[in-house]
């Protein structure tokens, strides 16, 4: 995967010196050459995928995530401003599939910045994330709004 | 005119910012126990300084056409950072034996540990 991006540079640096222009728009154009020849040979290089299929997933889980952001402050603002305040409060268990340390990190600090929850604690065996939820309807829901949404956006990401 | 419209969407930007950190502060004084509150705290106060910085960003673009990257890096550190804290001082909190409010109507973490 790295190598892909590093023989993608080292192309664009070859096209500069070819065309004897060190500009930096030689630079995108051999850049963009670059990324046709690696398209053509990805057969022969390591990594499954072409590289920069990681980077657009990681884009779509970006807007993903201002969505979600920005739909559930209004859902906190609505609890604040109730006249009687009647959350229901909770700490649920969300058994994740990730298992590198990044994976596990970025998807807590995703659910915590969504409101709504909050991670707690996470398990020594790294399978099970402790969820704070300030207005709890059912396991079910709770677990797999969070499944469909970030954990397969993340798995997308870091396929290789 | 682009002048304007840049200007009027930074305006807008921080107005709503703004409102999420009252509304923020609001929670505070409002929920019930420290793990509600730091829903309020950490999140929605985080997003209102993001959109803060945001609109900042936005207006000296649209005023000056200055680029200010310090402005784009500090949005960066509290998106980062915030969550964090608002994870650590719930976790600790749990940890000490706080107690949660009585409306809590499921505890999986109690079985766990």
């Amino acid at each position: 995967m790295a190598i892909q991006v590093l023989i993608n540079v080292l192309l664009a640096a070859l096209w500069m010196m070819l065309s004897e222009t060190y500009t930096f728009g030689a630079f995108l154009f051999g850049y963009l050459f670059g990324i046709l020849f690696v398209l053509v040979a990805l057969p022969l290089l390591p990594g499954n995928h072409f590289y920069l299929r990681p980077v657009w997933k990681t884009i779509i889980l970006a807007m993903i995530f201002m969505k979600e952001l920005i739909l559930a402050n209004i859902d906190v603002i609505r609890i604040v401003l109730q006249k009687e305040i009647s959350n229901k409060p909770a700490f649920f268990a969300y058994p994740t599939e990730l298992k590198k340390d990044w994976e596990i990190t970025l998807l807590s600090q995703l659910i915590t910045l969504t409101p709504g929850t909050i991670v707690v604690a996470i398990s020594d065996d790294q399978k099970t994330l402790y969820i704070h939820s300030i207005d709890f309807s059912d396991i079910d829901s709770e677990v797999s709004a969070i499944k469909d949404s970030f954990e397969k956006a993340i798995k997308e990401v870091s396929i290789r | 005119m682009i002048e304007t419209i840049l200007i009027s969407i930074s305006v807008i930007m921080m107005v709503i910012g703004a409102f999420f950190s009252l509304f923020a502060a609001l929670g505070i004084l409002r929920l019930p126990d420290v793990f509600s509150r730091a829903h309020a705290s950490g999140k929605a106060s985080t997003l209102g300084v993001m959109l803060i910085l945001t609109g900042v960003l936005i207006y000296f673009i649209g005023k000056d056409g200055h680029f200010n990257v310090q402005l784009l890096l500090g949005i960066i550190f509290i998106f980062i950072t915030g969550p964090l804290a608002g994870h650590l001082v719930s976790r600790s909190a749990y940890y000490m034996g706080v107690r949660p409010s009585e409306r809590t109507v499921r505890d999986d973490l109690k079985d766990a540990k």
